[in-house]
């Protein structure tokens, strides 16, 4: 695969509402430990309203349509802070697509990057905060550095990348979010803001796998 | 009937973890539709007779499990509309728009925002929507948590007690048609006059998590909690309530700080799952270590008004005062939580 085309933008949203309800119970245990315990839960209400969506009416055809629909859902339906962050993330990434019938890795990685950018002006984070930011920069960087002209490649190394840096935020200590007020005790716990992050991009690796 | 659920160690008068919010807010409906009006989809409560004309709406919103606030202080003198998220989660940014837009009379919209990372976010968005749309917005928010001690490397402080001071005070000042830029300039002035402290005995259940937010030893108390059931900043061992509430006061006092003389607002506030005997102990003293520091505490209020579900414990809230905000305190307010005329 080379070309994401409308038609794998629509099998990563279900693959990650697949995902995330898969490990809703995970994310929620993890979000107890350092946070308060509703990541889970909320991710989980945001897809299951974007595959409601979907199924209704008439999906979008268009990228920019689709990840505009993604983006609204999830700023109406989530809350907390992961609702305005990952909303934000995919109107970036709707507006970067504006006008393109299809992305090629360039213009994904582009896209990605608007999306991570919105994250970080909204949220304020740096990389070493503990929060999605640090499975989402090391990942990006991980696509972007992967040889041209092989997409599924570069998403397999960018899912890879964030699980790893999704892993690495155990000794970190949390700077941002509700984690922040346990300072020294949260560390030691595995980020569930970097955890879900991962999982969105390991449900888009899973595309070019899945795709005949 | 309500039914007793049992999902592992969970007991709580609920039907089903989905539906708290839902059915909390047509019980609030059915009780108070007289004077407040639930709107579901998106949900806000708002007064019913919103808008009103030439006055400033006042607007705040966060997780559901502190009740009263915010939803039970909408009302005469306090606010006009309030956005439920669920539990200790932000709402989002829909519901803000549309419970400003029903009840902007004209004259502006004011947010009043707890210092959480996703209550920002969302009302941020929400203001940007709202002015995209030419209507004025201004936000005030507060952060009197003396507990979060290292702001340059946390979120910030929290939100805690003055907000329901604040949402009184502010809601008596809109009533008396102050303008929306006087009314940020009267919230910024409050959010700089007051701190709180807080403690929890036990942490509490969110319905949907089924189990406790956090563990205690039995000899043990968490010191500066928030309100979202998350574990304070460090444990220390139980002790006579004179003790703990000296452990509140002496980091409030020295945080603003206050100086003798002062005329303060004294709040003793219960996390949800502490009794009233329990809170006046805790005034007591706390008006016992106001007395003896050289502070007249002009205004008082004892009571659960802002909890964390069934988590037992208390709040120490200090508000510096001046006899604008004692006449502002005194004026009427009629809510399902607070009411005095």
């Amino acid at each position: 695969m080379e070309i994401l085309e409308p038609e794998d933008a629509r099998s990563w949203i279900k693959a990650a509402a697949l995902l995330i309800t898969e490990n809703a119970h995970m994310l929620t245990e993890l979000d107890t430990a350092i946070g308060d315990g509703d990541h889970g839960e909320n991710m989980m209400r945001g897809f299951k309203a974007i595959e409601k969506k979907l199924e209704t009416g008439a999906p979008p055809a268009d990228l920019a349509g689709l990840f505009k629909l993604v983006g609204m859902t999830l700023l109406s339906s989530v809350g907390g802070a992961a609702g305005p962050l990952y909303g934000g993330f995919f109107l970036a990434v709707s507006k970067a697509c504006a006008g393109k019938k299809n992305l090629n890795k360039t213009e994904l990685g582009q896209a990605l990057a608007e999306g991570l950018a919105d994250i970080q002006r909204r949220g304020k984070a740096v990389l070493g905060d503990k929060t999605m930011v640090d499975a989402l920069a090391p990942a990006l960087q991980a696509f972007r550095t992967f040889p041209d002209g092989d997409l599924a490649g570069a998403l397999k190394a960018a899912a890879e990348q964030a699980r790893r840096s999704a892993e690495a935020t155990v000794p970190l200590q949390a700077r941002k979010g509700r984690a922040s007020y346990l300072g020294e005790r949260s560390i030691g716990h595995q980020d569930p803001g970097a955890t879900s992050s991962w999982l969105l991009l390991q449900a888009l690796a899973s595309v070019p796998e899945a795709a005949p | 009937m309500p039914e007793l659920i049992h999902i592992g160690v969970m007991k709580k008068l609920i039907n089903s973890p989905q539906d708290v919010v839902r059915e909390e807010l047509e019980g609030m409906e059915a009780a108070h539709g007289d004077r407040l009006r639930i709107n579901y989809d998106p949900v806000y409560i708002v007064r019913k007779d919103a808008p009103i004309k030439g006055k400033v709406g006042l607007v705040s919103g966060g997780g559901s499990g502190h009740e009263p606030m915010h939803g039970g202080y909408v009302g005469k003198g306090m606010l006009d509309a309030a956005c439920p998220g669920q539990v200790f989660t932000s709402p989002t940014p829909d519901q803000m728009d549309e419970a400003s837009k029903a009840v902007n009379g004209g004259a502006g919209i004011l947010h009043i925002v707890k210092n959480y990372t996703g209550d920002v976010m969302n009302f941020d968005l929400a203001k940007e929507m709202l002015q995209a749309d030419g209507i004025a917005v201004e936000t005030v928010l507060t952060d009197d948590d003396v507990a979060v001690e290292n702001s340059l490397y946390t979120a910030g402080r929290r939100g805690v007690g003055l907000t329901v001071l604040m949402e009184k005070l502010l809601g008596a000042a809109a009533e008396q048609r102050m303008s929306l830029a006087e009314i940020k300039k009267l919230g910024d002035f409050i959010r700089s006059s007051g701190r709180s402290m807080g403690m929890a005995l036990t942490p509490c259940t969110v319905p949907h998590a089924g189990k406790p937010s956090f563990e205690l030893p039995e000899d043990e108390i968490e010191l500066g909690i928030g309100i979202h059931g998350e574990p304070g900043r460090r444990r220390v061992k139980f002790a006579p309530a004179d003790e703990l509430t000296e452990m509140l006061m002496a980091p409030i006092l020295s945080d603003l700080p206050f100086k003798k003389g002062d005329d303060v607002l004294l709040f003793v506030n219960g996390m949800g799952g502490t009794p009233l005997i329990e809170l006046y102990i805790i005034y007591r003293k706390a008006a016992q270590i106001a007395k003896d520091f050289s502070l007249h505490i002009v205004r008082n209020l004892v009571g659960s008004y802002i909890t964390s579900l069934e988590m037992a414990g208390t709040s120490i809230t200090l508000l510096r005062m001046n006899d604008q905000l004692c006449k502002l305190w005194d004026a009427p307010v009629d809510t399902p939580g607070l009411r005095w005329s």
